[in-house]
């Protein structure tokens, strides 16, 4: 069996804005395993968001194919696009995108509800499970306005985990947190890819993409280099050292 | 999604924002009670009339004197009377389809007696009289076949001579004095209110044909033949019937036109109640108005909702909603909201019909059609106005609704 979870061929995308067609993606090729965990690095303007939409299905690519676990993702409509939303992909924004004024556990069960094909009788079960694995067993009925970034940044990533998809897709996940609970973040995403979920995300900080296995950098809608980290950090081992920078200082 | 959950989520985001909602409701809630209190106000209406034209008689048929028609000259009604009590005889004696007949001998007169003196109706009729025209007795007895044939010299008032003459005392038993004839008052009419042209029905003193005829008015003629048919459904039956007996006692030849004119209540109760049907639509359409105008406002907060909740609409995109699974959230947010407006409204009109009929002199009759109907159509609104709101937020492309701020 095939271990290539993402493969893009030649894919590219144009926006038309009034008469002028401005191209976000020139050909792309990229190929990810299963199991990797990818920082997707650029100035804005690069085309990573462009191309994180199509990885995540939210936009089709305007020419070209993007094969997402083994199935062209071309001749799909609208409601399979949907599907594969809700099964195969887990979100997570710069900006959490909870729904305000819902308590995060039924955040989290939002996915189960559009999953047509799951056993809905035990959603509220999954959903503890999946913020017991983020770590706030003790905030699930907690609205959104009452936690801290970092805690709504777990909710959401909850969220993404619990329909159990082999791929998250993290867009700038800690732009809006600070260092310490950035870190925090970025352990959870270890934990998970040690569990085999494959993890894309975009970041600026050249210190995040280090907790990665893989960089991709993209500049005018092209990738310009591909590299392994063979530095890796751990998350664990920086928490350690932030705590104790935090208790000498 | 489940119905249940499909609900649950309605229901939630109403409850989100309360007031708003409350508000949005207000249109469907004064629309629909404005409907059903302006129907049931109608129809309360025209039960009244009903009632009232029940109260004159059930299968009450009088026959009348007709036109003269002599030697080519024609008199208007009533202008050549020859209705004897011969004639009412007759149709006791013949007629099949009746429950009872009376004739009807009008006089007017001073009435001398108890306190006071009053000029009153007097009416001549016979013991069948009564169950004619469906008036009961507040006290005492009525007159009987006996009192009739020997002309006795009895009578029974009316509540509103009762209240001039024996303002403080129970006049059965007494003697009163009719131009100058002296009677004796045997009973109490009950009270039947005002005529259908505002004359009081209970300004009269009733006595025994015969008596009013030789003592009172002098002459042979009656002015009128009451009679009840057995039913209503056999009413046309027995008017053909007693056709033909009164041309028979007035030795009509064939060809020869009738001198007498038979008339039901039928008519009377036609025209008053398309009178007050016209009513009924005329306030209903108008209420209707204000029911459009609340869908139109659910409309317009559902637009606002959607632009609102923009990134929500995202956020449940990108989780793999499908575009049929935000247009029916939408749409049963819109549908939800207009029920629970259906609802309240209807028990918003049931406390304002409640009102009317304790507390005013309106009559408000809430028909089970009307309330279905009304809550059917607060539903279709639901429906229509909430479609477009729907399909606006269901057409939202997932990366533009999550990046709106």
């Amino acid at each position: 069996m095939n271990n290539v979870l993402i493969k893009t061929v030649n894919i590219t995308k144009t926006y038309k804005v009034g008469e002028i067609d401005v191209p976000a993606l020139k050909p792309v090729n990229l190929s990810i395993e299963k199991g990797e965990f990818v920082a997707i690095m650029g100035a804005s303007g690069s085309g990573k968001s462009t191309l994180m939409n199509v990885l995540g299905c939210l936009d089709m690519p305007t020419s070209g194919e993007y094969i997402l676990d083994g199935t062209g993702t071309g001749k799909m409509s609208k409601n399979e696009y949907a599907a594969i939303r809700n099964k195969k992909i887990g979100f997570v924004f710069q900006g959490f995108n909870l729904l305000p004024r819902t308590t995060a556990i039924e955040n989290v069960e939002l996915p189960l509800m559009y999953d047509r094909l799951g056993k809905a009788n035990n959603v509220r079960k999954q959903a503890e499970a999946a913020l017991i694995k983020v770590g706030l067993e003790g905030r699930m009925t907690h609205i959104p306005s009452q936690l801290s970034g970092g805690q709504q940044q777990r909710v959401a990533i909850a969220r993404a985990l619990v329909n159990q998809p082999p791929l998250i897709l993290a867009d700038e996940p800690t732009g809006n947190l600070d260092s310490r609970t950035s870190v925090e973040v970025f352990l959870l995403f270890q934990k998970l890819n040690e569990e085999g979920i494959t993890i894309v995300m975009v970041t600026h900080e050249r210190e995040f993409a280090a907790f990665a296995k893989r960089i991709v950098e993209m500049r005018d809608g092209r990738v310009i280099k591909d590299t392994v980290i063979k530095n890796r950090l751990n998350a664990e081992e920086e928490l350690k050292k932030i705590s104790y920078e935090t208790s000498i200082s | 999604m489940k119905i249940k959950t499909i609900f649950r989520v309605a229901a939630k985001s109403i409850m989100k924002s309360r007031m708003r909602s409350l508000l949005t409701a207000l249109g469907i809630i004064i629309g629909v009670s404005a409907v059903v209190v302006m129907v049931a106000v109608g129809d309360g209406a025209q039960l009244k009339v009903e009632n009232q034209i029940a109260s004159l008689g059930s299968n009450l048929i009088i026959i009348t004197p007709g036109t003269s028609s002599a030697g080519g000259i024609r008199g208007g009604a009533g202008s050549f009377n020859k209705f004897t009590l011969e004639d009412a005889e007759k149709i006791k004696a013949e007629a099949t389809l009746i429950k009872g007949v009376s004739p009807l001998v009008r006089s007017g007169g001073q009435v001398i007696g108890g306190s006071g003196n009053w000029f009153t109706q007097i009416q001549g009729v016979t013991e069948d009289y009564l169950d004619i025209r469906s008036w009961g007795l507040e006290s005492g007895d009525f007159f009987t076949e006996k009192d009739i044939k020997t002309r006795a010299k009895v009578c029974v008032l009316g509540s509103e001579v009762v209240k001039n003459l024996f303002p403080n005392e129970d006049p059965v038993g007494k003697q009163i004095r009719i131009k100058n004839v002296p009677f004796k008052v045997i009973g109490v009419l009950k009270s039947k209110g005002q005529t259908s042209v505002g004359t009081s029905n209970d300004d009269i003193v009733l006595a025994p044909s015969k008596t009013v005829l030789d003592r009172l008015s002098g002459g042979r003629f009656i002015s009128s033949i009451q009679v009840s048919a057995v039913s209503t459904e056999k009413s046309a039956a027995a008017q053909a019937e007693l056709k033909a007996i009164m041309r028979e006692a007035h030795n009509l030849s064939r060809g020869e036109e009738d001198d007498f004119t038979i008339k039901d209540q039928t008519d009377l109760a036609e025209t008053a109640t398309e009178t007050s049907r016209v009513l009924t639509y005329l306030l209903a359409s108008v209420a209707g108005v204000s029911l459009i105008v609340g869908g139109i406002g659910i409309m317009n907060i559902m637009l606002v909702s959607v632009t609102e909740r923009t990134r929500e609409i995202g956020i449940r995109l990108s989780v793999g909603a499908r575009a049929s699974d935000i247009l029916i959230q939408f749409l049963t947010e819109a549908i939800v909201l207009s029920f629970s407006g259906g609802i309240i409204g209807i028990l918003l009109s049931f406390i304002v019909a409640f009102i009317l009929n304790n507390y005013t002199d309106q009559t408000a009759y809430i028909r089970p059609e009307i309330v279905m109907l009304a809550f059917g159509f607060a539903g279709g609104i639901g429906v229509f106005f909430g479609f477009y709101p729907a399909r606006k937020a269901a057409r939202l492309n997932p990366i533009d609704a999550l990046r709106y701020e």
